[in-house]
């Protein structure tokens, strides 16, 4: 039984700390919806996304109803498009419009699975498809793409890196009146998962069942004010008192993905434990990172901090859990977090900073705006970096960078809504091109003699 | 099946028979109740069988929010399920 004490602290958690289910996500495989033409299989895949999650706003609002707990965002990911297009991949766009058309219909804010998987080579179907990716994400306002470019097991796909750089910088110039939107709905992965629920990099995995529902439970605020409530414990302690806040907010997040997994005739597949800012004050994960003791976000001593947070938010979610997965850790994304925009807007943090950052918690160089004259190899080469970190390391790492058009530093951009707004950062002028344009392949990495 | 009222605010004459008597309109029975007053601060908190309830649980929600709005205070009502998730290991 709960105390009356437990019932207030809930209450003060959702009111005056941020705490909410970030988003309920159905995750929905397309595989039967392939048919001998584009056009009859965008029908089919309307057809199925429309059907299948119906229901998944009405049940998001009826559970934030019953048990006091905002549910933020109804989403659904699906799986990789460009494997249902294989045989037409010049006409994929059909099936992106079919399914914008269809978060349109079902009232949801985003849906992720414009993707591709190229980690180790990529097919000649791939290639097309994923030229195609600068044009639907202009065309679509829903629509989310991510493209594997590497992973542990196999390696990095260098050729893919390459056309990463140059899809981002096309992304970002054919959305040029909306300072570059479309590069901030496509992510670039290494080790990309298969139940991730969080946007813009989510996708169906082809290892899932067919209907799953994936939670991702946030809750930046609550673990700052836990750490508020403790100024001078030591970081044994703050490391406890984020293990059993997490722990909470993870219950939440388990009983809400189960009880919807079960109203919408889903398997109930993963809580994804990850801490997600918003732009709003006192939902920040830097601020987190300041209340630890670092006086502004990016000074020295952030690596370490971040480290802590995000591996005792895994120690205590893990307990409250009988399914995690998806990322599951801390979100470091400069444009979605107020602690982490006025640290840029400083210049206290840098994209040096945030890659070392990158080693330590999920998922990698998120939401950060760069002047629109960086060269497509250079982002091409940040996306090498990022995905060397997560081949090594053998986790997940992204890139979703916004290479600004017409804008430099000194500019910034705003997307609005949870996408946020962000300073131009600088990036390092020298040419890393000789490097991209080598192509091949980065080999594996070896998993023995660990230094 | 229960669920959790929480009342706050501002203590006044009558809360508790109002918030009551709008709760057995709909059927909903309640198990326990404690209240406190801390510097004229309200807090009740009730233990409610909503079982025989004429409305959803969604909707006594909304309700009871609205009703707590009328009165100046702040009304919460949610499924137990919640308390016994977040609080017990």
């Amino acid at each position: 039984m709960f105390s009356n004490n437990d019932v207030l602290e809930t209450i003060a958690m959702v009111q005056e700390e941020h705490l909410d289910i970030r988003t309920i996500t159905m995750g929905l495989s397309l595989l039967s919806c392939i048919r001998d033409s584009a056009e009859e299989t965008a029908r089919k895949v309307y057809d199925l996304v429309c059907t299948k999650a119906e229901n998944i706003v009405k049940t998001a609002s009826d559970l934030s109803r019953e048990y006091g707990i905002p549910i933020v965002n109804k989403r659904v990911s699906v799986t990789p498009v460009s494997m249902l297009c294989a045989a037409f991949p010049e006409k994929a766009p059909l099936i992106g419009k079919a399914l914008d058309d269809a978060a349109a219909t079902l009232g949801i804010d985003f849906l992720g699975g414009y993707s591709a998987l190229v980690h180790k080579a990529t097919a000649e179907y791939e290639r097309i498809f994923i030229r195609t990716i600068p044009e639907v994400l202009a065309t679509t306002k829903r629509l989310c793409a991510s493209v594997n470019v590497g992973s542990t097991k196999s390696g990095i796909n260098m050729e893919a890196v390459k056309m990463m750089g140059e899809v981002f910088k096309e992304a970002a110039f054919l959305t040029k009146e909306a300072d570059g939107i479309g590069a901030a709905k496509l992510v670039a992965f290494c080790n990309a998962v298969e139940d991730n629920p969080f946007m813009a990099g989510a996708f169906h995995g082809v290892g899932e069942a067919d209907v799953v529902v994936n939670v991702g439970v946030s809750g930046p605020g609550v673990v700052k004010h836990a750490l508020e409530q403790i100024p001078d414990a030591d970081l044994t302690e703050a490391a406890e008192m984020i293990k059993r806040t997490a722990f909470k907010i993870t219950r939440a997040g388990q009983l809400v993905a189960r009880q919807a997994a079960k109203r919408l005739n889903a398997q109930f597949g993963i809580v994804d434990l990850s801490l997600a800012p918003t732009p709003a004050m006192g939902d920040s994960v830097a601020q987190i990172l300041e209340e630890l003791g670092i006086e502004t976000v990016g000074g020295h001593g952030t690596t370490a901090a971040l480290a802590m947070l995000n591996d005792a938010v895994k120690k205590g979610g893990v307990m409250a859990s009988s399914r995690v997965g998806g990322l599951s850790g801390a979100f470091i994304p400069v444009s979605e977090d107020i602690g982490m925009i006025r640290a840029a807007e400083a210049g206290k943090i840098t994209l040096d900073k945030l890659e070392a950052m990158t080693c330590v918690c999920s998922v990698g160089l998120d939401m950060i705006a760069i002047p629109g004259d960086t060269p497509a190899t250079t982002i091409a080469a940040m996306i090498a970096d990022e995905a060397a970190i997560g081949r090594i390391n053998n986790k997940t790492t992204a890139v979703r960078i916004i290479p600004a058009p017409n804008k430099t530093v000194g500019d910034s951009v705003n997307f609005g809504g949870l996408l946020g707004r962000a300073p131009i950062m600088p990036v390092h002028n020298c040419d890393s091109s000789r490097l991209i344009l080598r192509g091949g392949n980065i080999p594996a990495p070896i998993h023995s003699f660990k230094n | 099946m229960r669920a959790v009222v929480t009342v706050t605010g501002k203590d006044q004459k009558g809360i508790i028979a109002k918030v009551s008597a709008f709760l057995a309109e709909r059927g909903v029975n309640i198990e326990d109740i404690s209240q406190t007053i801390l510097s004229e601060y309200f807090a009740m908190i009730m233990i409610v069988d909503f079982s025989d309830a004429t409305t959803e649980l969604s909707v006594l929600a909304e309700e009871c929010a609205a009703l707590g709005k009328q009165i100046g205070m702040s009304i919460y009502v949610q499924h137990e399920d919640i308390f016994n998730a977040m609080h017990n290991v």
